[in-house]
C-alpha cells in the first residue's frame, strides 16, 4: 500500500459508520483492501479542494451579503489573470494525483491479474489458485469447481489464503457477480467469459449478491461464501460429493428460471459443462460459439446452412432457430480455452486489454474475451 | 427620440430574409442523420463478420449488380443537380423535367434494392439468419428507405412546383431536397465501400 | 402477473384483451384518482368554455413563450407521476424485511423503477430544461422567436405524446421491467415477451423525435438570430450553455434513436443484433446506449449551469467573474462529454488501461467543471449578494453538488467502482448530483423567470418552506444510500434479509416525506401567488435588477417581444442600458412580421402517437393506416404556404404605449 492513510480514512468512515456491517469499509482480502484503501484516499485527495469550496461559498455568502455596506462592492470586477490560473490549476492538480493514483490502480486492481500476495506480505508465487467456475443462472449462482470434481447452488467455500481464479459467464441475460469483502464486482454475459482475482485472508461467512438486475427473481439471487481453512474446505467438498450429478440434462433443468433456490451440492460434473454454458451449446446438437466463430473465420458456411428449431425451452426462441453443430466437448476444449500469456503478478502498468507496442497480443488466440469487441 | 436610443435599437430593421435560417437547419438535422447511419456502419463494423455459421458475403454478393445501383444512385445525383440549375434560371419547365428524370433512377436504384433483398431472402440469408445479415440489411435498408423517403418528396415538390411554379419557398425546399439527395448519395459511397467492396476483397 | 409464454395475437386489436386492463388493487386506485381528477379538469374546462381558448391561445400556439410554459407544465405534471414511483420504491424497501415481501410483487416493483428512472429523465428534466431554453433563450438573444416556430409546436407535442405513451403503460398492459435503460438480453423478446419493452421503446422514440427536433431548433436559433452586435463572446452564459446542450443533443439523439430502432428489429423482426445466439453482441447495445447516455447527463446539467450563472451575477449585483472562462468551461465540458461513456460500465471486463483511460478522461471533466463552481464563488466575492429565493436555491446547489462531483469523480476510479457500482452508492451519487443539480436549478430558474413570464413574483413565504423541506429532506433521503451503497447493498433490490440495513431505509423514506411536503409546499406556493397575484404585480419588468436583455422588455412580454431589436454593445446589455439611462423608444413603430398559429403539430404528433400505441399492441392495420395519415397529414400540412402574419403598427403602438403608461404609474 503505497498511501498510509489507510487508517486516517477508516477512522474517518468508521465514524460515520458506526456499529453497522459494512462489507465494502471491512474487506477480508488484499483485493478488496486496495480497493476499499483506494477509495478512501481519493475521498480524502478530494476533500482537500471540496471542503474549501463549500467553506467559501458560505463565507462569501455571509461576507458579502447585501446587508454588509462595509464589505468591498466592485460591480464591474469580472477578471483576474492571476485567480483564473489558479481556479483552472488546484482541480488540475488533484486529477493529476488522482489520475496517476487510478492508473497505478486500475492495473494493479485488474479483475483479471493473479494475485502476487496474500494480504499478510507473503508471496503467492507458484501457489496454484483455486479454480471456479460461476455461472449466472436465472434466479441462482451455479459454482463448479473443476478440480474437486463438485459443483454447487446458492453456496461456496473456499479455502483462507489460497487465491481463487473465477471464471464467469451467464445462461440467459446480463448480471454481475459480487462478493463486496473479497474483491470487486465483474459482469456475467452470456456467451463471454470474465475472469475475477481474489482471496479471503481470514475465515469466515460472507454475503455475494448479483449486482445487475437481471429480472424478477434478482432480489433473491444471493449466497453465502465460506471462506474456511484447509481441513474445513476438504470437508465441504467431501458434503458436495455426496450430492448428484450434474450432467446437461440436470443443467438445463437448472437454468430454467426460478427463484429463492435452496443450496443444493452435485458431487460430479460432466466433462466441458462450462465450457459447453459459456459456447452457449449445453442443449444437444445446438452448434457450439467456438465452432460458429471458427467457420466465420473462414468466411461461413455459403448459403446452404439452414437453421433448426428448438423444441420447448422457450417458445420465443423457437422462431429464432439455432445453427446445428458437430464439435465434441474435446475440441470446444481445445477450441476455446487457450493458455493465455498471464499479465504479470506485480508490474504495474500492463493490463489485460492492451500490450505494450510491438509486443504480440496473447488474446489474439482467445475467441471468446470481451476485450476482443 | 434620441441618439442613444437609436444606438441601443435597431430602429429601421433590417428583414430577417424569409426562410434564412431553413439551409442551416436542414444542414444540422443532415448531420444528426448522418450520426444515425454512423451507428450502423460501426455496428456492421463489429457484427460483419459473424456470420453464425451461415452465408457470408462472397456467397451473397453480386458486385456487378451493386455496381449498377451505384451508378443509377450517381446519375440521379447528376440529373438532380440538372434540375437545380434549370431552378435557378427560372426554367419551370426544364426543373420538373429533369425531376422526372431523377425520380426514375431513384426508382430504379430502389426496384435493384429490392430485387437484392428478395434474393437473399430467396436464399435464406434473411436478416435473422446472422448478426452480419442483421446489420447488413439495417444499414442498406435505412438508406433504401431514404431513398423512398427522398423519391416521395420529390414528387410532392414537383407537384408544388407545377402548381406554384419556382416561388422562393419552393425553391428553398429544392435546395434542402438537394442536400438530401446529394447526402444520400455520399453515404451510399460509403455504403458501397464498406459494405460490399471491403468484403469481397 | 407477469405475462409469459406464447402471446395471441388477433387481427383486429392485436394482443389487446381484456387481461391487459390490471387488476392489481394499487393500479386500479391510481387509475381511479386520475380517472376522477381528469374527469373534474375535463368538466371544469368544459363548463367554463375554456376548450376553445386552450386550442387557440395555447395548444395551436408557435409562441416560443407559451410552448416554453407548456413544457414546463408537462414536466411538472409527469414529476408528480415519477415522484409518486419514488415514493412507492422507498416504501417497499423500508417494508420488505424479516422475511416480508413488501406490498409490491416483482412484477409490480420492477416496473416502478424503471417507470421512475424512464419518467424523471425523458419527461421531467428533458421538458424542464428543454421548456426553459425555449421560454429564455429568443428573449436573451433579442429575437422574436424561435427560428422554427411550427416545428418548436410539433415537438412539443411529440414530447406530450412520448410521455402519453408512457402514462398509458399504467393502465394499459404494463411497463418494461429492465431499468431506465433497457439492456438486452433482458429486454429481447425471449425475456420480455410482452408489451413493457414496447411502450418503452415507442414511448422514447416518439418523444425523441421531438427533442432531435427541438435541438436542431434551439441550434438555429442561437446561431441565426441574434440582436445585432451580440456577437458569440457577448452571448449571455444561458445562451452559451442552451447552445452547447443544443449541439449535445443533436449529436447524441440520434444514436439513441438508432439504438432503439436496433432493439425494436431484434424484438419485432427477429434479427440478432443484441442476442448471443446468432453471432449478436449485447455490450454493443451497452456502449451504444451510453454513447448517448453520458452525453444526456450534459444536456440535462450544463442549461442549469447557465441558469446559476444568471442568478449568481444577478443576486450578487456584480458583472459574472471569468465570463471567458465559463464558456470555455462549458465547450471543454461539451466535447469531453463524449469520451467518457465506458466508465457505466468498468465491471465488464475491459482491459485495465481502458479502463484507467476511460476513468481519467471523465476525472478531467471535473475540471472545468470546478472552474465554474470557483467563478460562481468569485462573483460572489466583492459583491452584494441579495438572498432571495433564486439565490437560495444557487447557495444549496453549491454546496450539494460539490459532494455529488466529489462521489460522482470517486465513482469515476476504477478501483473503487468495482466495488461501489451498482451500488445505492451510486444511486446517491446520481441523485445527488441530478437533485442537487438539475432539480434545484430548475426551482431556482422557475422562481428566476416566474415574474417575467406572469407578471408576478412568487410567495416567498411557501417558495421558504419549500426549499428548506426540499434541501433537507434531499439529504436525508440520499445519505442513508451512501452509508447502504458502502455497505454492499445493490439497487433494484426488492426485498431484504439483513436486518441491520432497515433503519437506513427508514430514514431514507423520512425524507421522502420531507421532500413531498416540499413538493406540496411549492403547489401551495404556486396556488398563493396566483390568488394574490396582484399584491406581488411586477409592472416594471425588471423585478431583480437583472442583467440581460429578457429583464428588457415588459412582464409577461407581448407576442412580439420586442418592439424594436435591442442593439447589443456590452456582455450585460441592459445593465449597460440601465447605466446609462437608454430611453425606451416610445414611437415610430412598425408593423411586425409573426408566424401563424396552426394545429398541424397536434395532428401530426396525435397521429404518430397512435402508430407508437398501434406498434405496441401489434394492431398492425391500425399502425399502417395510422401512419399513412401521418404521411399524407404531413404533405398536406407542406401544401400550405400560408404561414405568417403581420402584427399591425397600430396595434404594436397601442401595446407599447400601455407599457409607457405602465412605467411611468
Amino acid at each position: 500500500m503505497p498511501f498510509k492513510l489507510r487508517w486516517l480514512g477508516l477512522s474517518a468512515l468508521t465514524l460515520v459508520l458506526m456499529g453497522c456491517k459494512s462489507e465494502v469499509l471491512d474487506p477480508a482480502g488484499p483485493v478488496a483492501l486496495e480497493q476499499r484503501d483506494l477509495l478512501i484516499s481519493s475521498t480524502l485527495l478530494m476533500l482537500i479542494i471540496i471542503i474549501p469550496v463549500m467553506v467559501l461559498t458560505v463565507w462569501f455568502a455571509w461576507v458579502y451579503r447585501a446587508g454588509n455596506k462595509a464589505a468591498d462592492y466592485r460591480p464591474n470586477w469580472d477578471h483576474s489573470t492571476k485567480l483564473e490560473l489558479v481556479i483552472w490549476a488546484a482541480p488540475l492538480f488533484i486529477i493529476i494525483s488522482l489520475g496517476a493514483l487510478t492508473w497505478v490502480g486500475t492495473h494493479m486492481t485488474d479483475p483479471y491479474r493473479p494475485l502476487a500476495e496474500d494480504g499478510k506480505g507473503q508471496s503467492l508465487e507458484g501457489v496454484e489458485p483455486l479454480n471456479v467456475q460461476v455461472v449466472a443462472l436465472d434466479w441462482k449462482w451455479l459454482f463448479i469447481l473443476p478440480e474437486e470434481g463438485v459443483a454447487s447452488v446458492n453456496e461456496l467455500a473456499v479455502p483462507v489464503g489460497r487465491p481463487v481464479e473465477f471464471h464467469l459467464t451467464s445462461d440467459s441475460v446480463m448480471n454481475a457477480f459480487y462478493i463486496p469483502a473479497m474483491a470487486g464486482m465483474i459482469y456475467a454475459m452470456p456467451g463471454m467469459q470474465t475472469e475475477l482475482n481474489g482471496l479471503f485472508d481470514h475465515a469466515g461467512t460472507f454475503q455475494g449478491t448479483a449486482s445487475h438486475y437481471s429480472g424478477a427473481g434478482f432480489s433473491g439471487m444471493k449466497f453465502k461464501v465460506h471462506a474456511l481453512d484447509d481441513k474445513g474446505f476438504a470437508d465441504w467438498v467431501a458434503k458436495a460429493k455426496q450430492g448428484a450429478v450434474l450432467d446437461s440434462a440436470t443443467y438445463l433443468a437448472l437454468a430454467e428460471k426460478s427463484e429463492k433456490n435452496p443450496v443444493a451440492y452435485y458431487g460430479q460434473v460432466e466433462e466441458g459443462l462450462f465450457a459447453r454454458a459459456v459456447n452457449l451449446c449445453v442443449i444437444e446438437g445446438k452448434m457450439c460459439q467456438a465452432e460458429m466463430m471458427a467457420l466465420d473465420m473462414k468466411g461461413g458456411t455459403g448459403v446452404a446452412t439452414p437453421l433448426a428449431s428448438l423444441p420447448g425451452r422457450n417458445p420465443a426462441l423457437a422462431q429464432a432457430g439455432f445453427v446445428t453443430g458437430v464439435c465434441t466437448v474435446e475440441e470446444l476444449l481445445a477450441a476455446s480455452l487457450p493458455e493465455r500469456a498471464p499479465i504479470p503478478r506485480t508490474e504495474p502498468l500492463l493490463g489485460h486489454g492492451l500490450t505494450l507496442p510491438g509486443a504480440p497480443n496473447p488474446l489474439a488466440t482467445l475467441p471468446l474475451s470481451p476485450s476482443d469487441l | 427620440m434620441t441618439s442613444l436610443t437609436a444606438k441601443y435599437y435597431d430602429l429601421e430593421p433590417h428583414h430577417h430574409p424569409e426562410g434564412a435560417s431553413t439551409g442551416l437547419g436542414f444542414w444540422i438535422y443532415l448531420m444528426s442523420d448522418c450520426l444515425m447511419f454512423a451507428v450502423l456502419f460501426a455496428v456492421y463494423g463489429v457484427l460483419g463478420n459473424s456470420y453464425a455459421a451461415g452465408p457470408g458475403p462472397k456467397d451473397l454478393f453480386d458486385l456487378e449488380l451493386v455496381a449498377i445501383n451505384t451508378g443509377l444512385l450517381l446519375f440521379s445525383s447528376i440529373t438532380f443537380g440538372f434540375a437545380m440549375l434549370a431552378a435557378q434560371k427560372g426554367n419551370k419547365a426544364g426543373t420538373l423535367r429533369w425531376l422526372w428524370v431523377t425520380l426514375g433512377f431513384g426508382l430504379a436504384f430502389l426496384a435493384v434494392e429490392l430485387y437484392e433483398f428478395h434474393h437473399l431472402i430467396e436464399l435464406g440469408a434473411g436478416p435473422w439468419r446472422s448478426a452480419f445479415l442483421s446489420s447488413f440489411f439495417a444499414l442498406v435498408g435505412t438508406h433504401g428507405l431514404h431513398v423512398a423517403f427522398g423519391s416521395l418528396w420529390l414528387i410532392v415538390l414537383a407537384v408544388q412546383i407545377a402548381q406554384k411554379g419556382l416561388i422562393p419557398a419552393n425553391l428553398r425546399r429544392m435546395t434542402c431536397l438537394s442536400m438530401f439527395w446529394h447526402f444520400l448519395d455520399v453515404v451510399w459511397i460509403g455504403v458501397f465501400t464498406f459494405v460490399y467492396l471491403i468484403k469481397m476483397i | 402477473m407477469a405475462v409469459t409464454g406464447p402471446i395471441e395475437t388477433s387481427l383486429l386489436f392485436g394482443r389487446l384483451t381484456w387481461d391487459a386492463i390490471p387488476t392489481d388493487p394499487i393500479v386500479l386506485a391510481t387509475f381511479a384518482v386520475v380517472a376522477l381528477g381528469g374527469g373534474a379538469l375535463f368538466a371544469l374546462l368544459t363548463w367554463y368554455r375554456l376548450w376553445g381558448y386552450l386550442w387557440t391561445e395555447w395548444f395551436t400556439s408557435v409562441d416560443h413563450k407559451k410552448i416554453g410554459i407548456m413544457y414546463m407544465i408537462l414536466g411538472l405534471v409527469m414529476f408528480v407521476r415519477g415522484f409518486a414511483d419514488a415514493v412507492m420504491m422507498r416504501l417497499q424497501q423500508v417494508l420488505a424485511f424479516g422475511g416480508s415481501e413488501g406490498y409490491l410483487n416483482s412484477h409490480h416493483y420492477d416496473q416502478v423503477f424503471t417507470a421512475h428512472g424512464v419518467i424523471m429523465i425523458f419527461f421531467v428534466a428533458m421538458p424542464f430544461v428543454t421548456g426553459l431554453m425555449n421560454y429564455i433563450v429568443p428573449l436573451q438573444i433579442g429575437a422574436r422567436d424561435v427560428s422554427f416556430p411550427f416545428l418548436n409546436n410539433f415537438s412539443f407535442w411529440m414530447t406530450v405524446g412520448g410521455a402519453v405513451i408512457i402514462m398509458a403503460s399504467l393502465f394499459l398492459g404494463e411497463f418494461a421491467q429492465t431499468g431506465w435503460l433497457a439492456f438486452p438480453p433482458l429486454s429481447g423478446i425471449t425475456e420480455s415477451p410482452y408489451v413493457g419493452v414496447d411502450y418503452y421503446i415507442w414511448g422514447l422514440q416518439v418523444a425523441g423525435v421531438g427533442t432531435t427536433l427541438s435541438g436542431i431548433n434551439l441550434l438555429v436559433t442561437i446561431i441565426k438570430m441574434r440582436a445585432p452586435g451580440m456577437t458569440i463572446m457577448k452571448m449571455p452564459v444561458f445562451t452559451w450553455t442552451a447552445l452547447c446542450t443544443n449541439v449535445l443533443i443533436v449529436a447524441s439523439f440520434p444514436v439513441l434513436t438508432m439504438t432503439l430502432i436496433l432493439l425494436t428489429l431484434d424484438r419485432y423482426v427477429g434479427t440478432n443484433f443484441f442476442t448471443a445466439d446468432l453471432g449478436g453482441n449485447a455490450m454493443m447495445y451497452v456502449n451504444l446506449i451510453w454513447i448517448w447516455g453520458h452525453p444526456e447527463v450534459y444536456i440535462l446539467i450544463l442549461p442549469l449551469f447557465g441558469v446559476y450563472s444568471e442568478i449568481t451575477a444577478t443576486f450578487s449585483g456584480k458583472r459574472l467573474f471569468g465570463y471567458s472562462s465559463m464558456v470555455y468551461a462549458t465547450v471543454c465540458i461539451t466535447v469531453l462529454s463524449y469520451v467518457v461513456w465506458l466508465h457505466h460500465f468498468f465491471t465488464m471486463g475491459s482491459g485495465a488501461s481502458v479502463n484507467a483511460f476511460f476513468g481519467i478522461t471523465t476525472m478531467v471533466i471535473s475540471i472545468p467543471t470546478g472552474a465554474k463552481i470557483f467563478n460562481w464563488l468569485f462573483t460572489m466575492y466583492r459583491g452584494r449578494v441579495r438572498f432571495d429565493l433564486p439565490m437560495m436555491w444557487t447557495l444549496a446547489f453549491m454546496l450539494t453538488f460539490v459532494i455529488g462531483g466529489m462521489t460522482g469523480v470517486l465513482l469515476a476510479v476504477p478501483p473503487a467502482d468495482f466495488v461501489l457500482h451498482n451500488s445505492l452508492f451510486l444511486i446517491a451519487h446520481f441523485h445527488n448530483v441530478i437533485i442537487g443539480g438539475v432539480v434545484f436549478g430548475t426551482f431556482a430558474a422557475i422562481t428566476y423567470w416566474w415574474p417575467k413570464a406572469f407578471g408576478f413574483t412568487l410567495d416567498v413565504f411557501w417558495g421558504k418552506v419549500s426549499f428548506w423541506l426540499w434541501v433537507v429532506g434531499f439529504w436525508v433521503a440520499f445519505a442513508p444510500l451512501y452509508v447502504l451503497g458502502l455497505m454492499g447493498v445493490t439497487r433494484r433490490m426488492r426485498v431484504f434479509d439483513d436486518p441491520d440495513l432497515q433503519i437506513w431505509f427508514a430514514i431514507a423514506a423520512f425524507g421522502a416525506v420531507l421532500i413531498a411536503g416540499g413538493i406540496l409546499a411549492m403547489f401551495i406556493q404556486f396556488a398563493v401567488s396566483i390568488w394574490k397575484r396582484n399584491e406581488n404585480r411586477d409592472v416594471t419588468g425588471d423585478p431583480w435588477d437583472g442583467r440581460t436583455l429578457e429583464w428588457a422588455t415588459s412582464s409577461p412580454p407581448p407576442a412580439y417581444n420586442f418592439a424594436f431589436t435591442p442593439v447589443i454593445h456590452d456582455l450585460d446589455p441592459w445593465t449597460e442600458m440601465k447605466e446609462k439611462a437608454v430611453p425606451r423608444p416610445t414611437s415610430g413603430f412598425l408593423p411586425i412580421h409573426m408566424p401563424k398559429n396552426t394545429g398541424a403539430g397536434v395532428v401530426l404528433a396525435g397521429l404518430a402517437t397512435i402508430v407508437g400505441m398501434a406498434l405496441i399492441w401489434y394492431v398492425w392495420w391500425l399502425a399502417a393506416a395510422s401512419f399513412l395519415a401521418l404521411i399524407g397529414a404531413a404533405i398536406a400540412h407542406t401544401f400550405n404556404y400560408n404561414r405568417d402574419y403581420h402584427i399591425p403598427a397600430e396595434e404594436v403602438t397601442r401595446v407599447e404605449d400601455a407599457r409607457t403608461r405602465q412605467l411611468e404609474a
